[in-house]
């Protein structure tokens, strides 16, 4: 008798610990939990600091994913009308969200380091086909000091698709 | 065979014919030595040393010539050092090792070295996924280099050698490929290496730049990606294209060709053609196109197409439904029944053929149809002594003749102009009877210029030169072209109708025929590599012979016992109301002046890709899907059937020719239409006696070729496609089977004439309803241009660059004249008008309506 007492001041003591301790939940979405840095969420397509789209529409990340999520059209850029560095740039770029597995292979494929799968991971939709990010929402802003694209630009400054290597060692 | 020479290859035996490559013997037991500047098609140069190999020899003992042995018996070798496998023949007992050690690390210098002025943008250049260097990188490169990377040449990248083609300096290897191309192959010298070592660059010496016929080929034998055509330039990455195996519809070559086709937002998510590449077919094409076949085919996909039927409602065309506008036609064309007509195009496929004189003779009782532009005669003496069935160009060779009569290969039918120009340089005897002087003349034993007026007159001399025992020794080019012609142990004979009436080129024909069937010594018909090759002005005029596309023939060449209309009488017909309903399928008579208007045609339907000017007028458009949406088999001058497939899906509501001609047919009283055209074709071997043999299957069958293109290994690079979808299918000319009764060839008064005379000759580039479309060669296309000698010029009081009005017969065109010391004299020259604008060699006047600039300023 006296046990089954003792087991019970042991187990609202218990509950009366853990009812003062501050909550593990958060009021999402008021509030979020930071993700850890090596997180996997909604791609992003970088610019370098001018402003220049880094992505050259190469397409080896369409080609690297196993979902087939990715699709990527190529165009020839102009001085006059400069996306990216070198000739060639993605005049489309769509990643079908819902087949996406945040395996991160297109990161790994990308010669310029131009798709980065970001921190975002708030990706609901109402039908299939918002689910396709095009360019214009995968594009992060144009960073300060930097200029949009496309742009003019003097002939000859940006002839090379991919940013020069270092020597071996 | 006493010349097939025995060796060793990695310890493996193999036999090969006398004068073989090292590399392409080792290719014959797949064993594949690298190789970037040889090419099977063309001499090796030894110049990027990446397919050394080490090469032993039998030793002999000096003084008895005895074949030393080793201890255990086996012959001794003595190994000199790495020898490039492109340039060394193979010889008796040699021993080839092509993975040694030595060899490895040689491979991975020479590669090592390739890149180390190579920039590595393998991402963003288009042959990669399919580049020979790539590919031989990852499999005998070393991984790293010991090269700095700042070393690197920068130059540029971005380097239009015309409009067509773009090089970029930093990928060359300088290989040299494209430049041997272009003038082993191709004799169209106009890119070479200008500078030396580092400074080493492809330039192009013409005016307008990369100025040739074939450019296209060296994006493809290009082993890296420095050449690209500015048609496909970074429309998508290979792997992610579909191929699609086809058959050019430009001209009767019938190049086999695939498409590459890709799904493309700019397109509105239309499956488009991105790239039209050949496919390997060594008896037709081998491993080229010309670039008409690679560049034209944007009309496909042009938004110009027509998208629905169309009827005219109170003037107007107005779109309609399928069904609406075929119980129109069928109405109509059952209402005025026998005094209905119709017109096709050669270039339409034999089943639509086959389906279009169905509909008329047997729904309508109607017999007359023709080809609306039947500008070359003689169909019924192909089939009796055409090219023997087993034909190859390619085996022609010493003691072999071809003849070439009123014909320019060059802009008729390029592919074969490149063939015989290759045969000519094999030892084969060429002789080209031409009214003018040809791109080919350059290559021929005997070139025979005839009068304006005189091809005829000169190919019956030729024929009575021929008959008669010839001396060897007579100045005559005409007797001496006829020795070699008779003599020859093979003879080919091409005909065209340059300067040549309809009835001009059907006398040719038989005059051509009866050459062949000369019994002197060698049989010239009824063997394979003998016989008659028409050059057809389209790519089915030959499907369109044999399916009965004709006012007496029917299909299979039955003679009809009462012929019905040909075109002509049709024209006329329409103008004096005696044709009352007129069909035009994939023809424009209007457009190409044989047809000034609808006349009194109370109805007339038009069955088209475009709104032509034929179609504006017509009372119904019906919408016709081109040649990339469908199937279906052209036969080309050689009498080979050649199967189609469908690359795109169908335009619009679009559909093939022979549905909407079986759709209206089942209207009109015929069967249903037939479910596919696999068995529309079972139908025309049921129906032509020449296509028994043949169907969907067997035409589909295809044999290993040589050179070994496109395999896995990628030996030679993406070049070609290979051909695994059909080589198509040759039907044997009736001389094959039995004798040959010499032709009657009817006597046609040659003309002479007081003024300047005017032939019309034709341009690849004409342009026309397809070729307007493609916007790549929009540069090159030809406009209307009259070519004389300055002679000429000088009489008519007329100069270069001037605007002159031609008339021939009542009707007038604006040309701009062209003053050329290549023009031969007393000729003029009209080229890119209407194909009906000049019949035969006529009497012209010509007046200057502009003068020249150059005068002026
Ligand atoms: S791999 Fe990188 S550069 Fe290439 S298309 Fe994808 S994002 Fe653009
Ligand atoms: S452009 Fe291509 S084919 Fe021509 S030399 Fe350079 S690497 Fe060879
Ligand atoms: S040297 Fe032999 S392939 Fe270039």
């Amino acid at each position: 008798m006296i046990e089954e007492a003792i087991a019970i001041i042991k187990g609202m003591a218990t509950t009366l610990k853990v009812a003062l301790k501050p909550p593990v939940t958060v009021q999402y979405p008021e509030m979020k939990r930071p993700v850890s840095n090596r997180f996997k969420g909604r791609h992003e397509l970088k610019r370098y600091e001018n402003g220049m789209e880094k992505c050259i529409g190469c397409a080896l990340c369409a080609a690297a994913c196993p979902s087939d999520a990715i699709f990527v059209e190529a165009s020839e850029n102009s001085d006059e009308q400069r996306y990216s560095p070198g000739e060639r740039f993605a005049s489309t770029y769509e990643i079908n969200m819902l087949r996406c597995i945040f395996c991160g292979y297109c990161e790994d494929a990308c010669p310029t380091e131009a798709i980065v799968l970001e921190h975002d991971y708030e990706l609901s939709f109402y039908d299939r086909a918002s689910a396709i990010y095009t360019k214009d929402m995968l594009l992060v802003d144009v960073p300060v000091n930097g200029m949009d694209t496309p742009r003019t630009v003097e002939p000859g400054t940006f002839d090379r698709s991919i940013p020069d290597m270092e020597n071996p060692k | 065979m006493s010349d097939l020479v025995t060796l060793t290859i990695d310890g493996v035996e193999v036999s090969v014919p006398k004068g073989t490559l090292v590399a392409d013997a080792a290719k014959k037991i797949q064993i594949d030595i690298p190789v970037f500047c040889y090419h099977p098609k063309l001499e090796p140069v030894g110049m990027c040393r990446v397919c050394l190999v080490e090469i032993g020899l039998p030793m002999r003992d000096r003084a008895t010539g005895e074949l030393l042995k080793n201890e255990d018996g086996s012959p001794k070798l003595s190994f000199r050092g790495l020898q490039t496998g492109c340039t060394v023949a193979v010889s008796e007992g040699m021993a080839v090792r092509t993975a040694s050690q030595p060899v490895k690390e040689a491979r991975g210098a020479v590669l090592e070295f390739l890149l180390s002025s190579h920039p590595l943008d393998c991402p963003v250049c288009d042959k990669g996924g399919e580049c020979p260097l790539q590919n031989l990188t990852m499999a005998h490169g070393k991984g790293t280099s010991r090269m700095a990377f700042n070393d690197k040449l920068k130059i540029a990248k971005h380097v239009p050698l015309g409009e067509l083609i773009y090089l970029d300096r930093e990928r060359c290897i300088q290989c040299a490929r494209c430049i041997r191309f272009q003038e082993e192959i191709v004799d169209d010298p106009v890119i070479r290496f200008h500078n030396r070592g580092r400074s080493l660059e492809i330039v192009t010496m013409s005016e307008p730049g990369f100025d040739s016929y074939w450019s296209g080929n060296t994006t493809d034998i290009c082993p890296v990606g420095a050449l690209t055509t500015s048609d496909f330039r970074f429309g998508a990455r290979p792997w992610e294209l579909t191929p699609a195996a086809s058959i050019c519809p430009h001209c009767p070559v019938g190049c086999n060709t695939t498409m590459s086709t890709r799904r493309e937002a700019i397109s509105g998510g239309r499956k488009v053609i991105k790239r039209i590449m050949p496919r390997q077919n060594e008896a037709v094409n081998e491993i080229w196109i010309c670039d008409k076949g690679r560049f034209v085919h944007h009309f496909a996909d042009s938004a110009q197409r027509l998208t629905t039927p169309l009827i005219r409602k109170d003037g107007q065309l107005v779109e309609a439904s399928w069904d609406e506008a075929l119980d129109l036609v069928a109405g109509q064309l059952q209402k005025h029944k026998s005094a209905a007509a119709g017109l096709a195009s050669g270039r339409l496929s034999n089943e639509d053929l086959f389906q279009f004189q169905k509909l008329f003779r047997k729904g309508l009782g109607s017999r007359n149809i023709d080809l609306a532009n039947r500008q070359l005669g003689g169909g019924e003496i192909v089939a009796q002594v055409g090219v023997g069935s087993g034909t190859n160009l390619k085996d022609l060779g010493k003691g072999d003749a071809i003849l070439v009569v009123a014909s320019d290969l060059h802009e008729e039918a390029p592919l074969w102009w490149m063939r015989v120009k290759q045969a000519a340089e094999r030892g084969v005897s060429l002789v080209l009877v031409n009214g003018r002087r040809t791109r080919l003349d350059k290559f021929a034993a005997h070139t025979v210029n005839y009068e304006p007026g005189q091809g005829l007159m000169t190919i019956r001399r030729l024929f009575g030169l021929a008959q008669v025992e010839t001396e060897s020794t007579r100045d005559d080019q005409l007797a001496a072209a006829a020795e070699k012609l008779i003599k020859a142990e093979n003879l080919v004979a091409f005909y065209g109708s340059e300067g040549l009436t309809f009835d001009e080129s059907d006398a040719l024909a038989k005059l051509l025929g009866n050459l062949l069937l000369i019994k002197n010594g060698h049989n010239h018909t009824g063997r394979a590599n003998n016989g008659l090759i028409p050059v057809w002005p389209h790519s089915n005029s030959q499907g369109a012979w044999d399916m009965g596309i004709h006012p007496a023939y029917g299909p299979g060449y039955a003679a009809l016992e009462t012929p019905g209309l040909g075109a002509a009488q049709i024209y006329a017909g329409a103008a004096s109301g005696d044709i009352e309903a007129l069909y035009v399928v994939g023809a424009d008579p209007v457009g190409d002046g044989l047809m000034a208007d609808r006349g009194k045609l109370s109805f007339l339907v038009v069955q088209e890709l475009f709104l032509t000017e034929t179609a504006a007028l017509a009372d119904v458009v019906l919408p016709a899907q081109s040649w990339a949406e469908r199937e279906g088999t052209y036969t080309n001058g050689e009498r080979r059937v050649q199967r189609y497939y469908p690359a795109i899906p169908a335009y619009g509501d679009s559909r093939p020719d022979w549905q909407i001609l079986a759709q209206v047919g089942e209207r009109a009283g015929l069967e249903k239409p037939a479910f596919a055209a696999s068995l529309m074709f079972k139908e025309i071997a049921k129906a032509v006696t020449q296509y028994k043999h043949m169907d969907y299957r067997s035409l589909a069958q295809v044999e290993k070729q040589w050179p070994d293109v496109g395999g896995d290994d990628l030996y030679y690079g993406g070049n070609a496609y290979e051909n695994g979808s059909g080589l198509g299918q040759q039907w044997m000319a009736a001389a094959e089977s039995g004798a040959v009764e010499r032709f009657e060839a009817p006597d046609i008064e040659p003309n002479s004439f007081e003024s300047l005379p005017l032939i019309q000759t034709r341009a690849l580039y004409a342009s026309g309803t397809l070729t307007n479309i493609s916007k790549v060669i929009e540069a090159r296309l030809v406009s209307p241009t009259l070519t004389v000698s300055p002679a000429d010029a000088a009489r008519l009081e007329l100069s270069d660059g001037d605007v002159v009005d031609v008339a021939v017969n009542g009707a007038s065109v604006q040309a701009k004249l062209s003053v050329s010391k290549y023009a031969t004299v007393g000729l003029a020259q009209l080229s890119g008008v209407g194909s009906g604008f000049v019949s035969g060699t006529a009497a012209a006047e010509f007046n200057r309506v502009v003068e020249s600039e150059k005068e002026l300023a």
